[in-house]
């Protein structure tokens, strides 16, 4: 799997993506710069976590216009795989890749804690190595992570599949108005979310810091274990 | 403010009148503006350590992997595999009061810049805070803005925050304290040193322009606060995390290649001490011209520009052939690079601006003639032990007290809001072990890291304390199963000028010194924080309690074998260290008795020394499960610490004790750990044999903590009440 990881000024999680994306492929990933204005040969791009230009203005809307997104936006549109974590989901939403938006917490503070996944689609190349209904463990990090959309958008990623994952609480419990199932507040628990042909994906939590067994968990193998299996041709 | 140099102004840019008359001395003549400014903050308490230089001394700095002792940036220790740990701690006290979000927030910026400046990738920070009485609105206040911008700026600089301790003490109430401290990782071969070099070489400025913000800020953390400490507002620097972020990686980046001859970074009086500093280090003149100088203002002054403390800015000297490698990596970066001055053969710092020479000092005198004080000191008695106290309410009751107490208190809440994770190499997370670990990358290592200080025995007894801040964190670091390297000493301490307070400077100095000695414990770095007192109108001045913060470092071969808190079932507890009872200034009596009396518990270097050398082979021989030290609150809490952490619960055996039930449950004994082992036999033997003092404690199993007298607690209601103190404080 050839596998290229954007690094915008700011971006802090490149390096633990890059060894999630190493560990679990074998094969290290190219890193690209957010000036530039070609991609080699890739068949994932990644957008990891960080603060982006310092999320100064809203969180991801300066990456959104870095000259690297106008690839980004063409790689997706020719069927290309992206994934977009944390801040990369939320460049990805400001870039109009993916619906919706993340807005401030609904505690209005940093969270930094254990987050609970359930699985809600299991046909994509980022999910296929979980069974629908799994819950795994995800490290979550982020200010803004309150996913919203309008009701109809929710309507409809729900009708089209395209929520791959929801907030649950350790035990699998769904419960939208709880803090401890649903930890930032987002509209019906939703943690991640897919493109119309399911090949870009965005998540918040950080599936790619519970991939190293020395380190205590392997929560987040089978997101980057599925891709391998999907773009390994 | 009239700005007419005189012995006037002097003394209130803090300098005496006999400091003053010595600038005259050196200068010949009466100094500009800006070379008054440039004297004022050199000779600051904070940058001269005229009060603390003494007794720091008499510590023990050397090991033979001491790699760089105090005197550089940060410490350097080697870690092994060619590697090498860099660190220090720093304080921020005064601007946090001020104003707790920027206050905290440039404090982790700035020691950030002490690691990194010396060619190391920052891998982890921690802090050590004190609070004042938590039920004042001034320190609800100070709480939230300190725990949100240290999680402002560690977040988004991607550098984890990964340990700390918090303690609440009404002396604390007009001055908390900001500890921050920073642990990075180098190659051995690739440190960087400020000692400038190369006649002629370029000084070179990058990072963010230079602004009005924080002028004599060193001055400010070198006086007392008084109730007009608001109007200091100005004085404080603001941070800017995304900067320094991209400021760490053009540094690394150009640290990879051969363009740089010194680096500083611009922290307490900025350029002054930067540009100072470095030449003097090197024993060459320095020439500025403030024209070159990027500013975020017009209109400065060069007194303003040498005085200004704007942050994420560094100093180098560079290979003049190497010049435009460099600009390009910081252009690449879009950070400000400027040619901003040239070594010269003077031996004078010279600074000119708009034509014309606002400075010309010579370098020598500046640091050699620097005041130096033997302030006069006075010391107390140390109190008598604590008689005999009854207990008033048993032992559930105390308890679950205490595991409510604002010191024992759950800190989730404050973690919570801190990326302990980021980077990729957190092995125990905050609350997961005595100490935070983290993973060397590319290695099977790990660092072992804590910060320790027991306030309270400080000022009950300075030598005491001292000591036992050190055996503290040498104790948390071995109870992870790491062997402890070297510490990092952050001194918070009142008005040097009264005697009293320089008495417990010296005593805990003393009592650290022989704590660092006999665990081989060099302290390789630190920071000195004096006057960290409130003036009131009537008066009275209030003086901290005496805070000597002990940060350090440990490694662990295979970081897999690392130990924490958590218990699994079926496994037998085992008591390893001797339980006097010791109560004097133990929680259990300020928090159920309202009483702060007695001696502090002793420190018994040798049998702490013994004790953790035996916890350490036990860990390595993979005969322990889990391990946590006895420290505030004692025996009970650490067994309760235990079960609250793993969800498993214990049974603990009929207590063995010389002295009351309540001594033995919650003194504070040191020297103790509390083993979870499958293997408690052949560890009771080989612990007899190496004559450690050991005691089979309980047995774990099911979910509750059940004593022999009946009292049985559950994980569940313990953690209930153990979590409710910060959410309750803070969330109303």
């Amino acid at each position: 799997m050839k596998a290229g990881i954007v690094v915008f000024p700011g971006t802090n999680r490149e390096r633990d993506m890059e060894q999630a994306l190493r560990l679990v492929s074998g094969k290290a990933p190219t890193m690209l710069w957010h000036r530039d204005t070609s991609l080699p040969d890739l068949d994932l791009i990644v957008l990891p976590g960080g603060f982006s230009f310092g999320d100064y203005l809203r969180s991801g809307a300066m990456g959104a216009h870095s000259p690297i997104l106008r690839e980004v936006r063409a790689f997706a549109e020719r069927g290309g795989y992206v994934l977009g974590v944390c801040n990369g989901f939320q460049i990805l939403t400001e870039a109009q890749l993916l619906p919706g938006a993340l807005l401030r917490n609904a505690g209005m503070r940093f969270l930094s804690q254990d987050g609970f996944l359930r699985v809600e689609a299991n046909d994509t190349a980022f999910t296929r190595d979980w069974a629908k209904g799994d819950v795994f463990r995800a490290p979550l990090a982020h200010g803004d992570g309150n996913y919203t959309a309008s009701e109809a958008e929710l309507d409809r990623l729900e009708g089209e599949d395209r929520v791959a994952f929801r907030y649950v609480c350790a035990k699998g419990g769904l419960d939208a108005k709880s803090r401890v199932s649903n930890p930032n507040g987002s509209q019906r628990s939703i943690a991640g979310v897919l493109s119309a042909n399911k090949r870009v994906c965005g998540l918040m939590p950080h599936p790619e810091n519970l991939v190293d067994p020395d380190l205590g968990a392997t929560d987040g193998v089978p997101l980057f274990s599925g891709l391998v299996k999907s773009l390994v041709a | 403010m009239s700005m007419i140099v005189n012995a006037e102004l002097a003394a209130r840019f803090g300098l005496s009148a006999e400091e003053y008359q010595k600038v005259l001395d050196i200068m010949g003549r009466v100094p500009s503006l800006t070379e008054l400014g440039i004297f004022s903050v050199m000779w600051s308490e904070h940058c001269s350590y005229k009060s603390s230089r003494v007794h720091l001394k008499t510590l023990p700095t050397k090991a033979p992997w001491v790699i760089h002792g105090p005197g550089e940036n940060a410490g350097v220790v080697d870690i092994g595999d060619g590697l090498a740990a860099v660190f220090k701690m720093e304080s921020h006290n005064h601007p946090s009061f001020i104003e707790p979000y920027q206050g905290a927030a440039t404090g982790v910026g700035g020691i950030l810049r002490d690691v990194f400046t010396m060619g190391a990738r920052p891998v982890a920070n921690l802090n050590a805070l004190r609070f004042g009485d938590p039920s004042l609105p001034v320190t609800q206040r100070v709480i939230d803005g300190v725990v949100r911008g240290i999680g402002g700026y560690g977040n988004c600089v991607g550098v984890p925050t990964v340990g700390g301790e918090i303690n609440f003490h009404p002396a604390y109430n007009g001055n908390p304290l900001v500890n921050a401290m920073t642990v990075g990782i180098a190659s051995q071969d690739k440190i960087f040193l400020s000692a400038a070099a190369g006649i002629g070489n370029p000084v070179v400025y990058v990072g963010s322009k230079t602004g009005r913000d924080g002028i004599h800020g060193a001055t400010m953390s070198s006086a007392e606060f008084d109730e007009h400490a608001a109007s200091k507002r100005p004085t404080v620097q603001v941070g800017d995390p995304f900067t320094e972020k991209l400021l760490i990686e053009a540094c690394l980046e150009l640290m990879a290649t051969d363009a740089i001859v010194a680096i500083q970074d611009m922290g307490a009086a900025g350029l002054t001490s930067s540009a100072v500093e470095m030449a003097g280090k090197g024993g060459v003149g320095i020439e500025l011209d403030l024209d070159h100088v990027p500013q975020r203002e017009t209109g400065m002054t060069a007194y303003e520009m040498m005085l200004s403390e704007s942050q994420e800015r560094m100093l180098m000297v560079l290979k003049p052939e190497r010049t435009e490698v460099a600009r390009a990596i910081f252009e690449k970066w879009d950070l400000d690079f400027a040619i901003v001055g040239v070594l010269t053969d003077t031996a004078h710092i010279t600074v000119k601006h708009l034509g014309t020479v606002e400075a010309d000092i010579p370098l020598a005198p500046l640091a050699d003639e620097a005041p130096l004080y033997h302030r006069p000191m006075t010391h107390a008695k140390p109190p008598a032990r604590l008689g005999t106290v009854a207990d008033p309410v048993g032992v559930e009751h105390a308890l679950l007290t205490l595991l409510g107490c604002p010191d024992l208190a759950s800190r989730a809440w404050v973690w919570n809001q801190y990326d302990s994770g980021v980077g990729g190499q957190t092995a125990r997370r905050p609350g997961a072990a005595d100490a935070a670990i983290v993973r060397v990358e590319g290695t099977k290592r790990g660092l072992a890291m804590t910060t320790d200080c027991t306030p309270r025995y400080c000022q009950a007894d300075p030598r005491a304390g001292g000591a036992q801040a050190v055996a503290e964190a040498w104790r948390n670091i071995t109870a992870t199963g790491a062997l402890p390297l070297a510490v990092t000493d952050n001194l918070n301490f009142g008005n040097p000028e009264k005697p009293e307070i320089m008495g417990q400077f010296a005593d805990a100095i003393k009592g650290m010194g022989e704590a660092c000695r006999a665990l081989d414990f060099p302290v390789v770095s630190g920071n000195v924080s004096l006057y960290n007192q409130t003036s009131h109108p009537s008066g009275l001045s209030q003086p901290i309690l005496p805070t000597p913060a002990i940060g350090a470092i440990g490694v662990i071969e295979d970081v897999t074998k690392a130990i924490g808190l958590g218990m699994p079932d079926h496994a037998e507890l085992v008591l390893i260290g001797e339980i006097r009872g010791e109560l004097g200034q133990s929680l259990w009596l300020r928090e159920i008795c309202h009483r702060e009396e007695g001696a502090p518990p002793i420190v018994d270097l040798h049998a702490e020394r013994r004790n953790g050398d035996f916890v350490r082979s036990m860990i390595a021989k993979g005969r322990v499960e889990a391990c946590h030290d006895i420290a505030d609150g004692g025996l009970l809490v650490a067994v309760a610490e235990m079960v609250m952490a793993s969800g498993i619960g214990c049974h603990l055996d009929k207590p063995h004790y010389g002295t009351s039930l309540h001594a033995y449950y919650f003194g504070e004994d040191q020297a103790c750990y509390v083993i979870a082992t499958k293997h408690a036999a052949a560890l009771i033997d080989e612990a007899e044999k190496a004559h450690v003092p050991v005691r089979h404690l309980g047995r774990t199993g099911g979910t509750n903590l059940v004593l022999k007298d009946g009292m049985s607690l559950s994980a569940e209601r313990m953690r209930e009440v153990n979590a409710a103190f910060f959410p309750k404080l803070m969330e109303r």
